[in-house]
C-alpha cells in the first residue's frame, strides 16, 4: 500500500458583524468596494455552516437578499451563479459582484430600497481548524469513515479546501492524486461532486456514495 | 447511567459530540464564569442550567453566579430592557445609582472569581457594570446582550454603553441587533434544549392530562402563545386574533405566561390582559410557575398552532419550542423570529392581529399542510438551533480569545 496518510481535520466558524449594513443595492455596492475580504468568504461559503432555511435556492448571502428582501430578482441570479472558486482570490472575486452590481444599477431607473429591519448585515467569521487525531492510509477505508466525521470536518476538506489547494480542489482529491493515476476515476467522481445546491449532510452523503460506488463499482 | 454528552448524542449524532470534544480540549485548566441576573425564568436562566453542566463534562472548569439587588434595582433594570428594545422610558438618576451601587456590592461579593476568570460572560445589562468596577482582571470579558437592541432608546443605550464598549468583545443574537462598539462583536443565535422538561418527548397520556386539568376541549381546535405577560408580547393582539378567527371557525386560546423574578411588569401586564378577555370560556390564561416546564412542553404539543405575535423579540426562543414540536408558528414580524419563521415553510410572520388571524384560519382550514409545516420546522431547529450548536459556537469563541483575532486559527492536538 502506498504510505500516504489522510489526516482527518475539523473546523468551527464563527461569526462576526461588521457593523456595516446596506438598505439598497447602491449601498451594498458602496460597502462592497472596502469591505473586509473574510466577509466574502463568509457570504460566498459560510452559509453552509450557519443556519438557513431549506435547500439553498440562491448560492449566497447577497443572492438571497437580493431576492427576498430587495425583491430584485434580476440582480439575485445574477449574484447567484457567481462560482467563487474560479477566481484566483478574494479580489477578483470582489471585482466579480461589483461588476454585476454597477450593471444592474446601470440600467435600473431607481434603485429599490428594502424595509427597515431588512438591511443586508455584512458579516465576516473566524475559522478555528483542528485536528482530530485520525489519519488514514488507505482510500479504501474512507467508505465507512466518511459518515462518522462531522460536517465541519466536511466543510474543511471540501469547502475550505478551495481556497488554499491548486487548481481549487478538494482535500480528498489531491490526497488520492498522491497515489499517481491509481484513483483517478474516483479523483473524477470527487471533482464532479457540485457543492452548489446541497447542504453539508447532502454532501457528506454525496462523498461516501462517490468512494463507495468507485470500490464497490467492479464488484 | 448515561452521560448528559452520551443522552444528546442520541438526539443530534455522535459527531457532533465528538467535535464538541475537540474544540474543548484547548480550553481544558481555563477556568470561564457566567453572570446574570436570575437563576429561574426566562430565556437566559434556562440555558444556563443545562450549558454549564455540559462544559463540565467536557473538561472545563466553568461556573455561574447570580447577582441580586433590590426591588429599585430590578425596577431599573427592567427599564433598560424596555429603553434598549425602543420604549422611550428615561430612568431617574436615582434609580441608576442603585444599579450602579447593587453591581458594586455584586463586585465585592464576587471578586475573587471576577479576577481570578480566564473568561467572564456577562450576560444582559444587569450585571453589566461589574467590569467598571473590576480593576484587577485577569481574564477576557464579554458582555452577551440576549434582546432586540436595533433601535434602542438613545440615552438609556448612551449611558449603558459606557460600561460595554470597556468588554473585550460582546455577543449578540442578530446582526440586525449589534450596536456600533469598537471590540469584535460575535454573532451566536441562542437555542433550546432537547432534553431539557421543556422540549423532550412526553406520553399521549401526560399531555391529556395536563390540558383536561385547564379545562381544554380536545376536540377543537387549540392555538397557544407561552410567553411572559408582557406589552411587547402583543398578549392582546393575541386575543383580538382569537376573536376574528372564532367569527368562522370554532377555536381555543390558551395565554400561558410565568414570571421571571427579575421582570416587576409582569402582574400589572397580566390584569390587563385578564380584563381584555373577559369571560369567555374558550380563553385560557394560565398563570405557570417557573419550573412548570413539563406543563409549557404538554402545552405546546397539545396545541394545533403556536403564536408568538411579539411586536419585539429577542431570539424568540419560545418559537424554537414550538417549531421543535413539530408545530407551525405565527409570529410577530420581528427580530429572532424572522430567523425562524418562513411563510409556508414553517408558519406565517404578521404584522397585525388580523393578519395572525388571517393564518391561523388558513392553517385550520390546511391540516396537511399543517403538517408539512410541522415536519420542516423540527428538521430545521435539529440542524440548526439545538444547545449543542450553541455550545459549539461559545467554545469557537473562547478558543478564538485565546488564541487571538487571526482570521484563521490552527490548533495542534497536544503531543503526548
Amino acid at each position: 500500500m502506498d504510505n500516504h496518510e489522510f489526516k482527518i481535520m475539523d473546523c468551527a466558524l464563527i461569526a462576526i458583524a461588521t457593523g456595516e449594513k446596506a438598505q439598497n443595492l447602491r449601498e451594498l455596492r458602496d460597502i462592497l468596494k472596502n469591505v473586509h475580504p473574510g466577509s466574502f468568504y463568509y457570504h460566498f461559503w459560510g452559509g453552509l455552516l450557519h443556519p438557513h432555511f431549506d435547500d439553498p435556492e440562491f448560492q449566497n448571502d447577497f443572492a438571497v437578499w437580493a431576492t427576498r428582501n430587495l425583491h430584485d430578482s434580476k440582480v439575485a441570479e445574477q449574484l447567484s451563479i457567481v462560482d467563487p472558486n474560479v477566481f484566483k482570490d478574494v479580489e477578483d472575486l470582489r471585482k466579480e459582484v461589483l461588476e454585476i452590481i454597477e450593471a444592474r444599477l446601470s440600467e435600473s431607473e431607481h434603485v429599490p430600497w428594502v424595509r427597515f429591519g431588512q438591511e443586508f448585515h455584512f458579516i465576516r467569521s473566524q475559522i478555528v481548524i483542528f485536528e482530530t487525531g485520525v489519519i488514514h492510509y488507505d482510500p479504501k477505508d474512507l467508505i465507512d469513515i466518511i459518515p462518522t466525521i462531522s460536517l465541519g470536518s466536511i466543510f474543511f476538506h471540501f469547502i475550505d479546501a478551495r481556497r488554499r489547494t491548486p487548481g481549487n480542489k478538494n482535500d480528498f482529491s489531491i490526497w488520492l492524486a498522491g497515489f499517481g493515476d491509481k484513483y483517478d476515476g474516483l479523483i473524477e467522481d470527487l471533482d464532479n461532486i457540485d457543492p452548489y445546491f446541497t447542504t453539508l449532510n447532502e454532501l457528506r452523503h454525496d462523498i461516501k456514495s462517490a468512494f463507495y460506488n468507485y470500490f464497490n463499482g467492479g464488484i | 447511567m448515561e452521560s448528559l454528552l452520551e443522552q444528546y448524542a442520541h438526539v443530534v449524532g455522535n459527531e457532533v459530540i465528538d467535535h464538541l470534544r475537540q474544540l474543548a480540549n484547548p480550553l481544558r485548566g481555563m477556568k470561564i464564569l457566567h453572570i446574570n441576573s436570575t437563576k429561574e425564568g426566562g430565556g437566559v436562566a434556562e440555558i444556563l442550567h443545562r450549558l454549564i453542566p455540559l462544559k463540565i463534562e467536557l473538561g472545563i472548569d466553568v461556573e455561574w453566579e447570580v447577582i441580586s439587588g433590590e426591588a429599585d434595582f430590578y425596577k431599573c433594570t427592567k427599564k433598560m430592557h424596555n429603553s434598549l428594545q425602543g420604549n422611550r422610558d428615561d430612568i431617574s438618576s436615582a434609580l441608576l445609582i442603585v444599579y450602579e451601587n447593587t453591581n458594586h456590592q455584586n463586585f465585592e461579593r464576587l471578586k475573587e472569581k471576577l479576577e481570578q476568570a480566564d473568561v467572564v460572560f456577562i450576560h444582559d445589562p444587569q450585571p453589566a457594570a461589574l467590569l467598571h468596577f473590576c480593576k484587577k482582571r485577569k481574564g477576557k470579558w464579554l458582555w452577551r446582550c440576549h434582546i432586540d437592541v436595533s433601535h434602542p432608546y438613545r440615552p438609556v443605550w448612551k449611558y449603558l454603553r459606557e460600561f460595554i464598549k470597556d468588554y473585550d468583545a460582546s455577543i449578540w443574537s442578530l446582526s440586525a441587533f449589534v450596536q456600533p462598539l469598537s471590540h469584535p462583536q460575535y454573532l451566536i443565535p441562542p437555542s433550546i434544549d432537547p432534553l431539557s422538561q421543556k422540549n423532550i418527548e412526553l406520553p399521549e397520556k401526560e399531555i391529556s392530562g395536563f390540558l383536561d386539568s385547564w379545562g381544554i376541549d380536545r376536540d377543537i381546535p387549540l392555538i397557544t402563545q407561552v410567553s411572559r405577560f408582557d406589552r411587547f408580547k402583543d398578549p392582546l393582539g393575541v386575543i383580538e386574533s382569537y376573536r376574528l378567527v372564532k367569527k368562522y371557525v370554532p377555536v381555543q386560546l390558551v395565554l400561558a405566561g410565568g414570571g421571571a423574578s427579575d421582570d416587576p411588569e409582569g402582574e400589572q401586564v397580566l390584569q390587563e390582559v385578564k380584563a381584555f378577555a373577559g369571560d369567555d370560556p374558550d380563553v385560557h390564561i394560565l398563570e405557570l410557575p417557573s419550573d412548570a416546564h413539563r406543563a409549557i412542553n404538554a402545552l405546546q404539543r397539545g396545541s394545533d398552532i403556536i403564536v408568538q405575535k411579539s411586536l419585539k423579540e429577542g431570539f424568540g426562543l419560545t418559537v424554537t419550542e414550538g417549531l421543535w414540536k413539530g408545530k407551525p408558528v405565527i409570529g410577530g414580524d420581528t427580530g429572532g423570529i424572522r430567523l425562524q419563521v418562513i411563510n409556508h415553510f414553517s408558519g406565517f410572520r404578521v404584522n397585525t392581529p388580523e393578519g395572525a388571524a388571517l393564518r391561523i384560519r388558513y392553517l385550520l382550514k390546511h391540516p396537511e399542510i399543517m403538517k408539512t409545516m410541522g415536519l420542516n420546522a423540527r428538521q430545521f431547529v435539529l440542524d440548526n438551533y439545538l444547545i449543542t450548536r450553541q455550545l459549539r459556537e461559545y467554545l469557537t469563541l473562547v478558543v478564538a480569545l485565546k488564541y487571538g483575532s487571526r482570521e484563521k486559527i490552527e490548533l495542534k492536538l497536544p503531543t503526548q
